[in-house]
């Protein structure tokens, strides 16, 4: 196993990951920017280096910097963690040409999902279904109008290299897609330096779910069963839980072994996820691969109970995976619930000082956090302040104990929300499992 | 006159608006972004912009003045 790793992440999943590099006794290397002075991860690692200004161009994002820093600090390897650097192929083929290992996947299957455009063509000819819509990209309004009224509103409109809802928007007529093409458009090839525009039907009635991948370096390819993450604000995922309460065991297994397929495709290495939309007849069809640890993976953890930041570490070193598909079984159900800093109601986000935090304890509940009781929480960064992972032999006995927690749960001084998730628990169609993507816009925004 | 107030905390990420311009309610005059999320910020009122108080780069809390229309 490694002797070191960097850490080139910040907040919780940086403090995740230090989690099992010292259970597994590996020194661990965090970086930080001039905002995360004070950040919990950099008191937890065994080093600290600072790499930067607040903005994250300059620090996190800042390749030569973290590069430095891992030559000085004599890394062996670097975890991504998710957002950030973790699914940019440079990064990862610089840090290779330096002879550190990148945990994660190799630059070419980066490469193959990064477009969204080319990830359907590669689903496609690997026999996973996708959504109806083009295969090419759509590069004028009236190209777009004509496509749209070909395949029938209500159409998605997404940038090809477009990523956390960015570029992407749902139009019902050519009046609105009028005002949206062009716009999400721009603001694609501000947010990611590619404009490139595709059109996707809208899959009615859908939920968000996610097969979980683990693949090696020696051809294994295994699956660790489904995410349901389908309550979702800004096209950001609010509540995930595993198993998914919508699918038929048939289902499970058809979309495992077609995600299988997706990752032998690409030779894909390490842990990945292929997100699908399904809708309420069981058909599902191809989203997105995200090559990558997941925000949402703590529930996979708790259902497998496999550590998959130690299954990462050891597919990087070279490890063929010890784990066998059979030995991977659902214990029980868990859910987790994202605590964003912003406003309940409009979402719009809220830095500040946290003056009081109180997390309960007990021990089906897991906290993965990045905050502590008067923690800045600056406007530079995502506006996830922690993660409330909670489990239970059953949804229903789970869904109770989220719903307790969720009402001793504390944070004061910054608007947080938990009130829109104590909303959520509450719901019928929260507790019956009818979770469709647009569960907030059906149940919440629409009593407002 | 009508005061043009920040709808988060956040910075300035774009001026769209200079003083002296003629905006119509519903128009952008500032973009704020913070925490990853950009919100444009608009006029409420038909005017004239006779202050602009901010610059891009400023750091804004919720409520405060962006810009006076009369």
């Amino acid at each position: 196993m490694f002797e070191s790793v960097l850490i080139a992440n910040r907040g919780e999943i940086a403090k995740r990951i230090i989690k099992t590099c010292k259970r597994l006794n590996i020194r661990t290397i965090a970086v930080y920017s001039e905002a995360d002075e004070a950040s919990p991860h950099v008191k937890e690692a065994d080093e600290a280096y600072l790499i930067g200004p607040a903005r994250v161009n300059e620090s996190y994002l800042n390749v030569d910097r973290i590069i430095e820093v891992a030559k000085e600090a004599n890394a062996e390897a670097i975890h991504p963690g998710y957002g950030l650097l973790s699914e940019n192929t440079d990064f990862a083929k610089r840090i290779q040409d330096e002879g550190i290992v990148f945990v994660g996947p190799d630059s070419y299957a980066i490469n193959q999902m990064g477009s969204k455009l080319t990830a359907r063509k590669t689903m496609e000819k690997a026999g996973v279904p996708i959504i109806p819509g083009t295969n090419d990209p759509i590069s004028t309004t009236e190209e777009a109008k004509e496509f749209a009224n070909k395949i029938g509103y209500p159409v998605m409109l997404k940038a090809s290299h477009g990523g956390g809802g960015i570029g992407m928007q749902i139009v019902h007529n050519d009046q609105e897609l009028e005002k949206a093409f062009e716009s999400n458009a721009r603001r694609a090839e501000q947010f990611f330096g590619n404009g490139t525009m595709f059109i996707e039907k809208v899959i009615e009635n859908a939920h968000h779910i996610e097969i979980q991948l683990l693949a090696d370096h020696h051809g294994n390819v295994l699956h660790l069963f489904d995410r349901e993450c389908s309550i979702q604000r800004r096209h950001q995922k609010v509540i995930e839980e595993a198993p998914s309460p919508l699918l038929k065991e048939e289902t499970r297994q058809k979309m495992a072994d077609a995600a299988i397929k997706a990752a032998k495709a690409i030779q894909y290495k390490n842990a990945g996820t292929i997100e699908f939309l399904v809708d309420e007849d069981q058909n599902f069809y191809f989203l997105e691969m995200n090559t990558r640890l997941q925000v949402e993976h703590p529930v996979t953890e708790q259902i497998t109970g496999i550590d998959l930041v130690e299954q990462q570490l050891k597919v990087a070193f070279g490890d063929e995976l010890t784990l066998k598909q059979e030995d991977i079984q659902i214990q029980g159900h868990s859910i987790e619930a994202r605590i964003y800093a912003e406003d309940p109601k409009t979402f719009f986000p809220s830095p500040g000082k946290i003056t009081k935090l109180s997390l309960p304890e007990a021990p089906f509940i897991r906290h993965d956090v990045a905050v502590e009781n008067e923690y800045q929480v600056t406007p530079f960064y995502d506006p996830m302040i922690a993660k409330l992972i909670v489990s239970g032999s059953t949804r229903e006995e789970t869904v109770k104990n989220l719903k307790t927690v969720l009402s001793k749960y504390e944070v004061e001084g910054i608007k947080t929300n938990l009130p829109l998730l104590k909303d959520i628990v509450e719901l019928q169609a929260f507790k019956d499992g009818h979770t469709r993507t647009s569960f907030i816009q059906e149940y919440i925004l629409v009593n407002q | 006159m009508n005061q043009v107030t920040a709808s988060m905390a956040g910075n300035v990420w774009k001026v769209v608006v200079n003083e002296g311009d003629q905006v119509e309610s519903g128009q952008d005059v500032v973009i704020l972004e913070s925490m990853k999320m950009e919100i444009p910020i608009a006029a409420e009122t038909t005017g004239t912009v006779k202050e602009l108080k901010v610059n891009e780069g400023d750091f804004v809390n919720e409520g405060d003045v962006i810009a006076v229309i009369e």
